[in-house]
């Protein structure tokens, strides 16, 4: 709440209220503020709860969904923008890798009604397979990005995003990261203004992007660009703060609050938008002092484009291009470049950690389907989702996992250089869903001998639990047509499908051993809802009777965290106990149990 | 009172915060514990009361895999301005923990000359925990003692919090009590706590939380009063006869049927190029004798011999 500056739609709403909301939250109340009429994303960590919110406003002022990958929800977001309205996508950092098709050639096209597109990053790898820069997407489609430094500038930057985008006939970024799209902090919230839809815009000069038109349109996108400068230079977005001469910081989003805290007198120039650059307020920020350091988080974007003003600039030598920043990173980069004391060692008692990462939950469908995996010996192509889970101790049932969908695509890959164990690629429902369907049609077209274990779970777990094709259900909850799994894989040419009870641990393993068994593309769809989400599911806990059991440890393969070591022992080995309170009674680890002294704990007598 | 809730007796002597200075300094309150446990909930109540009280307020936590097990931990930073949402090394007021593993993992996060530390005693024993099969293998979990924790903070407190919220019949009310807790240390006044927590809990759970509330207030105002209770020795680690384990395969016996490769634990047994079983990996064999009593030949016996045993051989 330290803005001293208002995007323009805001004056358009004056009632002011103030809430405490996350980035994210803030981001889907601006949307909703700014009269977006579609909304549409993929969900994705952190950026997920944006449209999860925006499926909280009233249905009349907006249609929000959940597409089943980032390149669809934003040609849904670009479809609406032709159609007039204003219009918003949101995806993390990745999945702006999907989109990136549509996004190059849209910036090109720009807009009728307004279009924003957010993307969270995720700097220090929170949830995610990299963290990769989306500003150097911004730079690459000469697209504008605003980074906002904190909820209330979340909430702005949104709102003004639209402004610019309709008032620059271009689509803008809005750049999040993940501390930002999670931290709560109190915001100034207003009403919503209905911005009236603009009516479709007959123009295919500007709207078929064939290489006339294409070669024109470039031209037009780099006189966008220049145009932004000036305007992001005159902004007051462009906050330059006066303070101590010898050094100046230029910053940006996130890494804004970590300079004050650090370096409360500062002289500062922060950006509100890190692509296109102000040229000339930059060249006059940094001559007016004697240092200039750029402290922004992954790669030297700005700290380059001030290098190649020919202006001395010190940036990456002092503050680390991997990983996320908080003020200790700031000032030890602080320190190192002789600005600031070393602080005192805090001489810490550092306790031996608990090693503690995410594991499957007790009773997760997906444990038995890498069990059965496991055990069949195959090379295991993987996928993204709470199954990634997997490939830890003691399941270890996953080779490789490379982005969302590659796992069929690699399974081929594997099949045709010959490797030479069975071969099994293993894929959640959303993820099949999102990017598994091109990849199976491509094993059954180059007639690949992989078996592909469909983990059918009914939701989109990792991401926490949100509706998707197969659910029979839409964002906000209303019915929709489901997927039939089944019927869409034989339709894709697949011969061998097969669906089993992912809880039935025998019939799983006879499953895959014929899937693999069989010559070409084999599906198993490995079915049981997830425990967690969209409810959550409890049944009667089991029991092991201690004295019964020779401590084995096969139960402990399964890795359910309900399942742990008692304090007793038998011949050296820990005996097992279960949690009550964590059980939720998918009864797998009674069916390992070679002794078979799991039951149900203190059973009703039963007539 | 327990084993580890002497530390509460050991050093509980300060006053709650007063906030009346007006906090040109942030105050800043870490909560943490393991996914499914209500940190977040935790963080809720306390933003929620600082912002009433017209503190800027930021609360941040990282969430996405936590849900599943995973450590959880959030950032509450209020006063009259705050600019970083992350509280940094030994820069936390208050660490409240809801599991003790995750409360020691974050000690060096709190001030070492005036920081309050309040922890349940709560063991939540992750899978990764009981990985090593070699016999006679301890639990990989946090082995501080009461007494190191005392040493290092300033103000410590180990509650249980969960067995109390499992006597009022309501474990998930733990963090409640532990909000209780925090609240004799924070100067927000009983009414306001009340009202915020209320407000933050399902409308049925209402009773159940306030008493929760009050149990975790009172447990520590007592704490604070009680004397040291006297150094139990620690209790001895059972010792364990050391065993090793040896298989002996009769290769004529073996009709290649695989069960023992199959369901073998460690997966330490294959089928060689004759297609019998052969011990591969025998320094992960357990010596459980699962493949004894499976082998439906008879074709391996497992040997448990004690080092004694084992040395008496030797000579
Ligand atoms: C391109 C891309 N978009 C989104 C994500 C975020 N993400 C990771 S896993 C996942 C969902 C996985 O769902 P599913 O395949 O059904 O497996 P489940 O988690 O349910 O087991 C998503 C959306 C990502 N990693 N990459
Ligand atoms: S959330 Fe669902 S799919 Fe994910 S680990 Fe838990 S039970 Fe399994
Ligand atoms: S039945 Fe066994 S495997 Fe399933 S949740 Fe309970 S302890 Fe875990
Ligand atoms: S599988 Fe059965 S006998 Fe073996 S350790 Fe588990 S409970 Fe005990
Ligand atoms: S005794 Fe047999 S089944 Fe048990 S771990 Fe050793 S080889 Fe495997």
């Amino acid at each position: 709440m330290h803005t001293p500056w208002q995007a323009a739609t805001a004056l358009k709403s004056d009632a002011k209220e103030l809430r405490p909301l996350t980035g994210n939250e803030a981001i889907a109340r601006a949307a909703w503020e700014a009269g977006v009429r579609v909304a549409a994303a993929y969900p994705g960590t952190p950026s997920t709860e944006i449209l999860e919110n925006l499926g909280t406003y009233p249905a009349e002022d907006l249609h929000a969904q959940w597409s089943t990958n980032e390149k669809v929800a934003l040609d849904v977001a670009i479809g609406a923008s032709f159609a007039g309205s204003r219009a918003l996508c949101a995806m993390k950092h990745v999945g702006l890798n999907v989109a990136a098709d549509a996004l190059m050639s849209f910036a090109y096209i720009g807009v009728n009604g307004g279009l924003v597109l957010i993307v969270c990053d995720d700097p220090g790898i929170h949830s995610s397979q990299n963290e990769q820069d989306s500003r150097i997407y911004a730079q690459l489609a000469t697209l504008p990005v605003l980074e906002p430094s904190d909820a209330q500038e979340a909430y702005e930057f949104t709102k003004l995003a639209f402004d610019i985008s309709e008032e620059f006939d271009t689509p803008v970024i809005v750049r999040s990261t993940t501390r930002l799209s999670h931290t709560r902090s109190t915001v100034s919230v207003g009403l919503r203004c209905e911005v009236p839809p603009r009516v479709f815009l007959e123009k295919p000069s500007k709207n078929v992007m064939i290489p006339a038109h294409a070669r024109a349109r470039h031209l037009v996108v780099l006189e966008r660009e220049a145009k932004l400068k000036e305007y992001f230079a005159a902004s007051a977005i462009s906050q330059w703060e006066a303070g101590d001469k010898s050094f100046g910081i230029v910053t940006a989003g996130t890494c804004y609050p970590y300079v004050r805290e650090v370096l409360p007198n500062a002289t500062v120039l922060k950006l509100g938008a890190s692509w296109p650059l102000p040229e000339q307020l930059l060249r006059d920020f940094c001559a007016s002092v004697e240092r200039v350091f750029v402290v922004e988080e992954l790669e030297p974007i700005i700290e380059k484009e001030i290098a190649s003003l020919g202006i001395k600039v010190e940036g990456k030598r002092f503050f680390p291009r991997a990983g996320e920043f908080s003020p200790e990173v700031v000032r030890g980069g602080l320190v190192q470049a002789g600005i600031l004391p070393a602080p005192p060692s805090l001489n810490a008692w550092v306790p031996e950690p608990v090693v503690r990462p995410p594991v499957l939950c007790a009773g997760c469908p997906h444990t038995s389907s890498f069990m059965a995996v496991r055990a069949s010996g195959a090379r295991v192509a993987g996928d993204i989702g709470c199954y990634t889970l997997a490939v830890l101790d003691p399941l270890r049932g996953i080779d490789t996992c490379v982005s969302m969908g590659s796992s069929i695509g690699n399974a081929v890959g594997m099949a045709k250089a010959g490797e030479p164990k069975p071969i099994v690629a293993t894929i959640g429902d959303s993820t099949f869903l999102h990017a598994g369907i091109p990849a199976l049609i491509d094993a059954v077209y180059n007639q690949a001998d992989i078996a592909v274990m469909l983990l059918d779970n009914h939701i989109t777990a990792m991401t926490g639990g949100q509706e998707h094709p197969g659910t029979g259900k839409t964002l906000r909850g209303d019915p929709a047509p489901q997927i039939n799994y089944e019927a869409l894989i034989r339709a894709c040419g697949v011969q061998w499908v097969k669906t089993v009870d992912s809880y039935d641990l025998a019939a799983t393993h006879q499953a895959l051993r014929e899937a693999i068994a069989y010559r070409g593309v084999a599906v198993l769809i490995s079915n049981r809802p997830c425990v967690l989400d969209p409810i959550k599911i409890k049944g009667p806990p089991l029991e092991i009777n201690a004295s019964e059991c020779t401590a084995c440890q096969s139960c402990m393969n399964l890795g359910c965290p309900a399942l742990t070591w008692s304090d007793e022992w038998f011949e050296g080995r820990h005996r097992i106990k279960i949690d009550p309170a964590l059980c939720i009674g998918c009864t797998l680890c009674a069916q390992v149990c070679t002794i078979d002294c799991i039951k149900i704990a203190s059973s009703p007598v039963t007539p | 009172m327990n084993e580890q809730s002497k530390i509460a007796a050991l050093n509980a002597d300060s006053e709650p915060v007063a906030f009346n200075a007006a906090l040109a300094e942030p105050f800043n309150v870490l909560i943490v514990g393991v996914g499914g446990q209500g940190v977040i909930m935790v963080s809720k109540v306390l933003a929620a009361l600082a912002q009433a009280h017209g503190f800027e307020v930021k609360q941040s936590e990282v969430h996405g895999m936590a849900k599943r097990g995973g450590a959880v931990f959030s950032h509450v930073r209020f006063g009259q301005r705050v600019w970083s949402p992350t509280i940094a090394k030994g820069e936390a007021d208050v660490l409240i923990a809801l599991e003790w593993a995750e409360g020691l993992r974050w000690l060096p996060h709190l001030k070492r000359d005036t920081g309050v530390f309040i922890c349940d005693t709560k063991r939540i024993v992750p899978p990764f925990a009981c990985l090593n099969r070699k016999l006679g293998a301890k639990m990989r979990y946090s082995t501080e003692t009461a007494e190191q924790v005392s040493a290092y903070v300033s103000e410590a407190y180990a509650i249980d919090a969960t067995r109390m919220a499992e006597e009022l019949g309501n474990d998930r009310a733990a963090n409640v009590v532990l909000l209780g807790a925090l609240s004799t240390v924070l100067e927000f006044s009983l009414p306001e706590w009340e009202k915020t927590v209320t407000s933050f809990v399902p409308k049925k759970t209402i009773a159940v939380n306030t008493a929760a509330f009050e149990l975790g207030r009172n447990w520590i105002v007592e704490a604070k009063t009680a004397t040291p209770a006297d150094d139990a020795a620690a209790k001895a680690a059972p010792v364990h006869a050391h065993y090793s384990a040896r298989l002996e395969i009769t290769d004529a016996w073996c009709k290649s049927c695989e069960i023992c490769v199959k369901l073998c634990p460690e997966r330490c047994l294959t089928l060689n190029a004759d297609r019998i079983a052969t011990m591969t990996a025998p320094e992960k064999c357990t010596g459980c004798r699962l493949c004894e009593w499976l082998c439906p030949d008879f074709a391996i016996r497992v040997h448990l011999d004690t080092e004694a045993a084992v040395m008496e051989a030797a000579r």
